[in-house]
This record gives C-alpha cells, structure tokens and sequence, in this order.
C-alpha cells in the first residue's frame, strides 16, 4: 500500500491505549500508594485516549486531503492458512475515521469526568484500590473499539466486536460482589452475564454470517466482499439475505434491538462513566456501524432491509413505552438509549444511511450528557446523604437502604445542583428534539426518509418520538422541579469541575451538534463527507412538513408532561400521576412488559429444567442407578455366582491374573534394567537401536 | 593468500568468529574479575552474544559458501543462528542469579557457554560431514564440563561423565557414518556425497553411513532408543545448564540432521524415510508414556523433551518430497521455535523454585503455587497448555503447522500417533496445573529479575505469537536451505 | 569400489596370523616347566609390592593433558613446515592463530595454577 499523509500513524490509534493500560497495571499499584497517584492513574488513562483521538483527527485530516479517497494501513500478516489470507490492516475512509473521532473524543472527555466520578464512587463503595482497575478496562475499551472501527475485514472488525464486548462485561461488572446499592450481592455480576450472554446469542449470528460470508464469497476483506456480492445476488439471492439477516441478530445483540435489548438496561450496574461511554454513545453503536459498513450487501436485498428498518422502528417505540414507566434514573436513559439505537437501525435498514450516522454522532453527545449528568446528579445525592448520616451521628439514616438512582427520592435538585440542572435541560431538549438543538436535525432527517419510502416506519417513529420528549420531560419535573421528597436530595452538592467541565463540553457539542449536516442548501457537509465512502447519497432539503410536526408533537408532549408532573410536583411516597388513567398498560410498562419473565419461563427455566432432566433423570437414574448398577453390577453378579465355581475361578481366572501381574512385572523389571542408571545399560539400548536400524536396512 | 583463503570465507561464518574470538578474550578476561564481581563475565558474555546476533541479522538474506564449500550462509542458517543466540542469551539470563544462588558461580561457565554455541552456529552451517564432526565436538565437549559444574554434588558430577561417556560412544556412530560415506563416495562434502549416490554408486555403504549418521545425531536430539542419557544427565546437570542444553542441543542436532538428509542423501528417501517414521513414533510414544509416572519435575521436563524431539522428528519424515519438503521444513523450524521459548520459560519456573541441595523438585513442591505466586504459576501454566498444544499457545501453532505438514506428506497414521500422543501428555503437563491450583501447599519462590525476567518474556511470547503466527511462519518459510 | 580395500582385508588377515602363529606356537610346542619365579611379573626385575592401581595426584594428569596439547602442536608444525613456502603469509598467519588459541588455554591454565606443584 502507497502511504497517504498521516496513514502510517493508524496502529497507534490502538497502541496508545495499549500503552496506556499497561503502564497503569504495571506502575498502577506503585501509584496507588502515592497522595497524587489516583490523578496520575486518571491523567495517563486520559492522555492515552487523549493520543488516539489525535491521531484519529490527523488520519481524518489525511482522508480529507486525499479528497475522502480510501487508504489504508498494513500492520503485518495475520491469518494465512489455505485460502484463507488476512492481513491487520487498517481501514481509513471517511466512515471509519468519523467513528474513530466519535469514539475517542467522547470516550476521551469520559475518561476525565471519570477522573472525578470514580475518585468518589470508590470511596462510597469502600475499595479505593479498585480505581486502578477501572482505567485500565476503560483504555482496553477504547483500544478494542479503535480495531473495531478501523478494521478492514469482517474478522478485524470481529476481533474489536469481542473485544469491546469483553470490556462491557467487565466493566458491567466492576463491582462484581454487590448490587447498585452497594450491599453485598451477586446482582452486578449476574447483569454482567446477562449482557455478555445476550450478546454471545448475537455474536452466533455474525459469526454464521461471518462463515457464509467465506463461504459463498471468498473473503472477509470489505472490498473483496463487496466486489463478489453483486454476481452471487444474481444467481443466489437467498444466500445475501441469509448473511444480512444473520448479521441483523449480532447487530441485535451488541446494538440492544428486539429481541436481545434485555442486557443494556441491566448494564446499568456498572458505574456512570461506563453507562455512558459503552452503554450509550460508542459501543451499542457498533451494531449501526456495522450495517452501515455492510451498506453494498444491504443495498443487494431489499427485505432485509425492510426487516431492519422495522426491528429499529419497533424497538424504538417499544423501549420508549417502557421508559415512561421507569423511576430509575438511569434505567429511564437506557431504555432511551434502546430506542434512540431503533431510530439509527431503522434509518440504516431504510437505506438512510447517513441519517444513521448523523444520529449516532448527535446522540453520542447528548446521551453521553445525559447519562454523565445523571452520574452527577447521583453522586450529588450520595454526597448529600453521606452528609447526613455524619451529621446526624448513627441515626435512622444508616439503617435504611437509600437509593441514590430512585427519581421518586429526588425533586427540587434545580436549586442544589444548578450547573448540572442546567446541563441536563440541553441534552433532555437535544435528545426530545426541539429546534436548534443537535437532535432535533438528525432525528428528522431519519423521519424525512422514513416519510419518503416507509410510511409505516415513520409512523411508528413519530409515535416513539412523541413518547421520547414525553418521559423526558417527566424526568425533567421529577428531578428537578417540585421539592425534595427526600432528604438527601434537599442537602444534595454540586460535583467538582473535573466533573462538570467536560459536561460544558458535550452540551455545546449537543447544541452545535446539528451544524455538521445542516438541511440546507450549500451544507450537508456530513453527506458529502460520508458519500466519498457511502457512495454518493442523495440530498434532502428540509421538509418543513415533517420538521414542523415532530417539533410540534415534542413541544406538545412536553407540555402533557408538565400537565401531569410539573404542575402538582409528586410528593414522598404518592404513586405514579399515570397509573390511574392508564391502569394495566402502566403497570405493564412498569414492569418493562414482562419481557424479562417471560424470556426467564420460556428460555431459562426450561434450559434448567432440561439440564435437571439430564443430570437427574439421565445420568444418575438412568446411568448409575439403572445401567451401572443394575446392568452392569448385576450381571457382574450373576456371572460371578452362577459362572465362577471354584475350579473356574482358581483354574482360569487366578492363573489369568497371576500371568497378568507376571507380565507386567516383567515388562516394568525389563524396562527398569534399562533405565537403571548404568552407562553400559544405556550403551547398550544405543548399540541395540544400531543393531535394529541396520539389521532392517540389510534385510529389507 | 586468496589460493587459499578469501574474506568471503570469513564473512560467511563471521558471527562464529566472533563469538570465538569473544570467548577466548572472555577466557583472559575472566581471570582478573574477582570473584565476587563474576556477574560481570555473565554481562560480557550476553553482549558477545548481542553482537554476534546482530551479525547474524545484519546478514540475514545474505547467501555464500566458504572454505571451498565447507560451510553455508543462508536463510535456514540465519533463523537458526537467531534462535541459537537467543537460547544462548536466555542461558545466560537464568545463570546469571541461579549460579550465585547455588553457589556455583565460575567465569568459565559463560566462556563454555559461548563456546557450545558457536559449535551449533557451525553445526547448523556445515556442509561438510568433517565440519558437523567438529561442529560437534565444538557444542558438546563443553556441555559435558558444565553438567558436571556443580562438582561438590555427586549427581551433578555423574551427569557429566554419563553425558560424556554417552555421548562419546554416539559420536563414535557418527564419525563410523561418516567413515563408510567416504567410503562410499569419496567425498564428505554433501555437493561431493550427492554428485556420486546420484552417479549411481554403491548405496547399502552409503545407506549404512547415513543410518549411523542418524544415530549420532538422534543421540545429540535424544529420540528413542539413544534417549537414555537425558533424564539423568537433565536431573543431575544445574538447572540452568539444563535449559540451555535442552534447547541448543536439540536445535543443532535437528539443523544438522535437516541439512544432511535434505541435501546429501535426497536418493536415499525410500531406505530413510521408514527409519525416520518409526523413530519419531517411537520417540513420541516412549517418551509421553515415561513421563507419566515421574514425580520430579525435572525428569519430567527431561521426558518431555524426549517427546517433542518426536514431534520435531515429525518435520523430516517427508523430507524426500519435494512439494511436501518446504513447508514441512517451515513447520519443523517453527517448532523449534516454539519448543525454545516455552522449553525456557519452564524451566525458568523449575530455577525460580528450585532450592539449594536439589530441594524443590518435586511437583508435590508446586502445591498452592498459585496462591503463594500468581504470576509464576499463570506462566507456568501457559507453559504447561503450550508443551500439550492447547489453545491459545506458540506450542498448539507448532503442532498445527507440523500435522499438517506430515499429513500432507501422506503419514497420516504418523499425525495420529501425534494426537493420541499428545493426549496422553495432557495427563502428566495438567497433573502440574492441578498441583498450582488445587492443592494445599507452602511454595517458596525466588526472585531473582533476570529468571523472572525470562518466565514472564516467554509466558508473553507464548501466547502473542499464538495469535499472530504468520510472520514468524513467514519467516520460517523464507529460511529455505540454500543447494549448492 | 569395494574391491579396492582388499589389500587392507588381507594385510589385516595376515597379521593377525602372523601374531597368532608367533604366540601360538611358541605356546603349543614350546616346553613348558612353571616356576615360581618365572611367574613374576618381572622375571628378573625388581618384586612388585602393594597395589598395581595406586592413587596418583591429580596434577599427573593436568600436565599430562597440557603435554598433549603442546605434542599435537609440534606434529602440526612439521607439515607446516614442509609446505610453509608454498603457503606463504597464509601459512603464517594461521599458525600464528593456532598458537594464539593455544597460548590463551596455557595462559588461562597458568593463572589458574595448573602449572604449581603444590
């Protein structure tokens, strides 16, 4: 490969990391004993994700020097057996390096709000040692999201897919022995499972999309791929669907579609940072990456395409029906998470792919505002509650189990928290979409194509987008507004700059979001920027139709929200506003539809019931007790009385055993005279092993 | 002068020369270090070794013949050189703290040390039978004195006369091979050897010759039945002497053997290639079956190194097919590789745990390694799963390329012998895992940085390269044997 | 080819005869009377006394492997000598090598004390 300008820094968009995880495990137990050590630890994490995003920007101002022209990187060879050739490239176009800024600048900015959120977060858990543990796993994370992303072949691509899907197992799971409260419990581990088992389920599809891939078109490489596609279609359409929609269940399982959503709401478990970098803004993306970058298979089949369009557009509004009847803060912004990953699946599946991406990156800031501004609205409640369980000495406090996450524990935090309030006000208007923000342009862009080519598609995403601004605004009333209903919410403290300063950051990102690919003619920079990969995609004016509906649905939907819990603000205690009007659909959105039990009896509960069945039934009364025991030991018996009188016995059996025992005395005596320590007994296994190759090769 | 001699004759075996020349400056030089200081004759030693590998790589792609065909410079040569100064580097690593430790500290053992290597680097040059005798001696006489090294312990001193008288009577195999090849030919140059079996002269000479060859050199790689000798001489020899024997040795000996089958007797496949099978079954067999029942660790190692000369055996079983004969080289070399790296990263944990007086050699003494010591027990558990060949470990890569070189030579019942083979070693390697993990012990670990140094560069290099072999493979591919 | 080392079969042949002809005849028809005398050792030599294997000190055998090493250097020189025209500067530079590899072994055995009697 010809060098193109900065190309030939691509591998250190995963060493730097590399090198910055291994000088925490290595130095990190040294710093951990210094005052200045959890800074350091914090800075090099920072720094190293810090690097990578320099170099994604350095490689992104290469792609665009080469006027968006595809260049890429060879690290080495990496898998040659057979027909099989692969090498470790690095894929630079300007699709990949996007995703590669997205990825290291928000991870980057995350890594520095962590430096705050964790110092606390290990100090309310009670095991400051485990500080060094979490930068070491939040680099991994970057480096195997950075393979993932610039990987020029399927099986690269799949290496970054496990990896990062290892780094959210153990980051779901960094506080392996307790549950969100802090008590003693497996919970956090068992999310921890759930999630890297969910996404096993989607990671069995790709690969089977992965193997026929090979086999019916020859390759793993991107370009190779996509060359032989086109003639394969023609003569085995099937085969192109078979991939595509065997793909659609790993994107399922890494991008939290219908039916694998269930892992991400429980990831929550895992600190704020982590919700917020993996479980929001990079790695659930990948899924949407990944059909984008499939885009010339996808364009080959139409129904499949439509299929993905429609598991985006159902989970869309599925997961936001749930989201309105969550009091968790956190689990509110995951199910948002779902949904708004519906609306880019969806997009993609309809073939918008830019519209996709647009979304991707305008919610991989305001969400990661969203979610780093919910860390920072529970670590201000914690804060509170650590200072009244000190200022009222042991009181009542410590007793009860006090869940900072709880909405219904909140209430009038505008007032405590004001820096936060403020922030958390632009991400919610961002992600409910209101003119100018940053979601406003790119969630109407994917209504605009839906609009265009799948009616049904867009009506449900209305529908979801109307739920979307409607339990943002109930979080908005219930978290801020109102009083306290608890508490520790009244004594809540604002977080330090460490925390809020990147928090300043996204929420500009989240207000100018909208300006990369602005609806107007002389703009749409992002379609060009991704047409020189994407192929040249076709410009939509602002349709002032759509645009004008959904913000007047937003506003509306806001409104009713306000009409409900704004303006008589929850009091401790009261129920839900909601669930008398709505009455069984609550409950069932409550409960996030029984989903859960429902996978746990029809999957689970019969899983264990089959191994049960085998355990006990099969192996144990079938093989011991009736084929061991019965079978085997009884005819043993019975062959022993009837067969073995004596003569038979000392006769046959005896002298078998004895001329067994003397056989392998001898055989063991034989070999121990050679191996007995004596120069000439060795000589003579030489001399014999002379004897024998020479004998053979003159009587042969 | 240059009727007789020309620089391109030095320059073809310029890194043995400098190392000989090295290593007689570091004879005189070692006598005004005190002994207290002797740490400083390990340093000089590494860094003749430093230099002559660089020697080695600067020169890598480089092909010439020297001394009127006597000895060869090619890729084959160059990879080996590499490998055999790196086992020699890793020698002086775990030396360097072991001998102190045992009190066994001598400048002459680093001069030896440089010495034996360069008889292997020469080894692996040769072209001639005269100079494979030399090269010979050259590696094993000074083996023989460092088994012997610890001289106030009565196994370490009956190694070294077991090894020498042993190892004399073998040679005397070889030099009687080489003896009736001349006889046979009248030539002990290999273009001499080949120019007359192919012009059609007596062959059952020069068939004998060559068995006899194979037995000088199956004594030097310990195959069956001229393996005899390792256990005890690995047993009683320092442990760091052992590692550095078990690895040096084996890789000479196979080089050698490579080069003198490949390039000497091509006509001879049909009366060799048997022998060779039935060798490297046998050596398979009889050496994963004794390791079994061994409880010391370093007579289990020494079994296993028995048992994966078998395996590299293996690589020459298809050597007179010409299609199957490349790769089957590649795969042969990789797994000298991989054999030396893991090979010294266990011993590297046999030295870490060993004690003064033999102590701390029985696998019973590993019990609970793995929560007194992390670290040394993941290494040596990477080890453990590599010599088995057990995803995702440089040994599971090697078996790999090696079954699939024999079963394309058409052995499959040889790659079938392998695999049970192996199964059978899984047994006695995870018998060492299970004791790490699973049962209640006191273990106590040295630590001495050099030895820790080498265990944990190796555990690394073990599973890196499993993931990415090719280039290693690549280059093994590359070391093709240069023809006359 | 074979054919060609027949004259060394037969030269092996005749001299094991001739060994085994001149012993044994002597053996065979050569009067016999055994005295005690004439089955010492040493018929007319001084009486051997204690035991044929004695322990020698170690330092015997040290000189002894050095005399070796110097022996083998005086019989490669007498070759060298009888070529040295022909091989010119080449002949002497690789004698100088060789006595310099050997130079450095008796100087390293020197300081080592090889060379003390005590």
């Amino acid at each position: 490969m010809e060098t193109h300008g900065f190309a030939f820094l691509a591998p250190w968009l995963v060493f730097a990391p590399v090198v910055g995880l291994l000088i925490n495990i290595i130095f990190g137990g040294w710093f951990m004993k210094q005052p200045w050590g959890e800074r350091a630890i914090g800075a090099i994490a920072a720094t190293a994700s810090g690097a990578a995003f320099v170099v994604s920007a350095l490689l992104a101002y290469t792609v665009f020097a080469g006027h968006g022209e595809l260049a890429r990187w060879t690290l080495g060879q990496w898998i040659y057996i057979g027909d099989l050739k692969l090498d470790w490239t690095f894929r630079l176009d300007s699709l990949s390096t996007t995703m590669m800024l997205v990825v290291s600048g928000v991870g980057t900015l995350i890594h520095i709000y962590a430096i705050g959120y964790m110092h606390e977060d290990v100090r309310f858990k009670n095991d400051i040692p485990r500080y060094q543990r979490f930068f070491v796993f939040l680099n991994l994370f970057i480096a195997a999201m950075m393979i993932l992303v610039s990987g020029d072949s399927y099986m690269m691509l799949f290496v970054g897919w496990e990896g990062v899907g290892l780094c959210s197992f153990l980051l779901i799971g960094f506080w392996y022995d307790m549950d969100t409260l802090g008590r003693s419990s497996w919970a956090n581990s068992n999310a921890a499972k759930k999630a890297f088992i969910a996404n096993r389920v989607g990671d069995f599809g790709f690969l089977i999309a992965g193997f026929l891939m090979f086999w019916r078109l020859g390759s793993f490489q991107f370009d190779q791929v996509f060359a032989a596609a086109p003639t394969l279609a023609a003569s085995d359409h099937t085969t192109i669907i078979l991939i595509t929609l065997f793909m659609l269940i790993g994107v399922a399982g890494k991008s939290a579609q219908i039916p694998l959503y269930v892992w991400l709401p429980d990831a929550m478990a895992g600190p704020t940072p982590v919700s917020a970098l993996i479980h929001a803004a990079t790695m659930v993306t990948a899924g949407v990456y990944l059909v984008t970058r499939s885009a010339p298979l996808y364009t080959l089949v139409p129904e499949a395409q439509y299929i993905v369009a429609m598991t985006g557009a159902v989970t869309a509004l599925f997961a936001a029906t749930i989201a309105v009847g969550q009091y968790d803060i956190k689990k509110v912004l995951a199910y948002s998470t779902i949904s708004q990953l519906g609306f880019m699946v969806a997009a993609v599946g309809m073939g918008a792919y830019v519209a996709g991406m647009f979304h991707l990156i305008t919610h991989a800031f305001f969400k990661a505002l969203l979610f780093l501004s919910a860390g920072s609205i529970i670590l201000g409640l914690e804060r509170g509650h650590h200072h009244l369980a000190h200022g009222h000495g042991h009181g009542d406090h410590h007793e009860e189990v006090f869940d900072p996450g709880d909405m219904r524990n909140m209430g009038g935090l505008r007032k405590t928290m004001p820096v936060t309030f403020w922030l958390y006000m632009i991400g919610t208007l961002a992600l409910a979409g209101i003119v100018p923000f940053a979601g406003f342009w790119s969630k109407d862009e994917i209504l605009l194509d839906a609009n265009l080519h799948y009616t049904g598609v867009y009506w449900i995403l209305t529908i979801a987008a109307f739920l979307t601004a409607f339990y943002m605004g109930r979080q908005i009333w219930m978290v801020f507004f109102g009083e306290a209903r608890h508490e520790a919410a009244a004594h809540a403290e604002e977080s330090p700059a460490v925390m809020t300063v990147p928090l300043m950051v996204l929420a500009v990102l989240s207000v100018l979001g909208g300006a990369l690919n602005l609806p107007f003619e002389g703009f749409h920079n992002l379609t060009h920027w991704l047409g020189h990969t994407l192929g040249e995609v076709e410009v939509m004016p602002l349709n002032w139709v759509v645009a004008g509906a959904s913000t007047a649905l937003a506003l509306t939907a806001i409104f009713l929200s306000w009409w409900i819990y704004g303006r008589n603000p929850l009091k401790a205690g009261q129920p839900d506003p909601l669930k008398k009007p709505l009455g069984l659909a609550f409950t069932g959105m409550e409960n996030k539809w029984f989903v859960d039990e429902g996978y746990w009896f029809v999957i689970v509960d019969r899983y264990v019931d089959i191994s049960r069945f085998l355990a006990d039934k099969v192996d144990w009364e079938f093989w011991h007790d009736w084929f061991h025991e019965k079978v085997i030991a009884g005819t043993y018996n019975w062959l022993s009385n009837i067969a073995l009188n004596e003569v038979a016995d000392q006769k046959g059996i005896d002298a078998f055993a004895n001329f067994l025992g003397k056989a392998t005395q001898w055989l063991s005596g034989t070999t121990r005279k050679f191996q007995n320590g004596f120069v000439r007994s060795y000589a003579l296994s030489v001399f014999l092993g002379v004897v024998i190759i020479l004998g053979y090769l003159l009587l042969k | 002068m240059s009727q007789y001699i020309n620089p391109s004759d030095l320059t073809t075996i310029l890194p043995a020369i400098v190392l000989t020349v090295w290593a007689c400056a570091l004879l005189v030089a070692d006598l005004f270090i005190p002994h207290e200081r002797k740490g400083w004759t390990a340093v000089l030693a590494a860094l003749g070794l430093v230099v002559s590998l660089d020697i080695t790589l600067i020169q890598a792609g480089g092909t010439s013949t020297g001394f009127k065909g006597m000895v060869t410079l090619d890729g084959f040569s160059t990879f080996l050189n590499a490998l055999l100064l790196v086992s020699g580097l890793f020698g002086v690593a775990l030396a360097y703290g072991y001998v102190r430790r045992m009190g066994l500290e001598r400048g002459e053992y680093y001069t030896l040390l440089l010495f034996s290597v360069v008889g292997m680097m020469l080894m692996v040059q040769a072209s001639d039978l005269i100079v494979v005798f030399i090269a010979l001696e050259l590696l094993s006489i000074p083996l023989y004195v460092l088994a012997a090294l610890n001289v106030r312990q009565i196994e370490s001193e009956e190694a070294g006369l077991k090894y020498f008288l042993l190892g004399s009577f073998s040679t005397g195999f070889l030099v009687y091979g080489i003896a009736l090849i001349f006889g046979a030919t009248g030539s002990t140059s290999y273009s001499g050897i080949v120019t007359a079996a192919s012009a059609g002269t007596s062959s059952l000479l020069l068939t004998i010759g060559a068995a006899l060859l194979l037995v000088g050199f199956g004594f030097k790689v310990a195959a069956v039945p001229f393996h005899m000798w390792t256990p005890d001489v690995y047993q009683g020899a320092p442990t760091s002497v052992t590692a550095f024997m078990s690895s040096g040795a084996k890789i000479a000996g196979f080089a050698a053997l490579l080069r003198v089958f490949a390039l000497a007797f091509p006509t001879l496949t049909a009366d060799l290639t048997p022998i060779l099978a039935a060798l490297a079954a046998l050596t398979m067999i009889g050496g994963n079956l004794i390791a079994v029942s061994q409880t010391n660790i370093k007579r289990l190692l020494a079994y296993s190194s028995i048992a994966h000369a078998g395996y590299i055996l293996m690589a020459f079983v298809p050597y007179g097919n010409p299609q199957v004969m490349p790769v089957s080289v590649a795969a042969g070399l990789f797994y000298l590789v991989a054999y030396a790296v893991t090979n010294f990263g266990a011993w590297g944990v046999v030295i870490a745990l060993e004690k003064q007086g033999g102590k701390g050699l029985e696998i019973s003494d590993y019990a609970g390694l793995f929560w007194k010591n992390r670290p040394l027990a993941l290494a040596m558990t990477v080890f453990m799963l590599s010599l088995i060949g057990f995803p995702p470990t440089i040994g599971m890569v090697g078996k790999f390329y090696l079954f699939r070189a024999v079963i394309d030579g058409g052995f499959v019942w040889l790659a079938i012998v392998g695999v049970v083979t192996s199964l059978i070693s899984a047994y006695y390697y995870l018998r060492v895992v299970v004791n790490m993990f699973m049962q209640e012990g006191e273990p106590q670990t040295g630590s001495e940085f050099w030895v820790n140094f080498t265990w944990g560069l190796t555990a690394l290099m073990t599973i890196i390269i499993s993931f990415v072999p090719q280039p290693l493979f690549a280059w093994a591919s590359s070391a093709v044997l240069r023809l006359f | 080819m074979l054919i060609e080392y027949i004259a060394i079969a037969v030269l092996l042949v005749l001299s094991t005869a001739v060994a085994l002809i001149a012993v044994g005849l002597g053996t065979i028809f050569g009067p016999q009377k055994k005295s005690e005398a004439k089955s010492m050792p040493y018929e007319s030599g001084m009486s051997p006394y204690g035991e044929g294997t004695r322990r020698m000190p170690v330092r015997f055998y040290l000189i002894a492997v050095l005399f070796i090493l110097f022996d083998i250097e005086v019989v490669f020189f007498l070759p060298w000598a009888v070529v040295f025209r022909q091989l010119t500067w080449f002949g002497l530079a690789e004698m100088v090598i060789f006595i310099t590899i050997l130079l450095v072994g008796y100087f390293y055995a020197w300081k080592k004390g090889a060379l003390e009697w005590e």
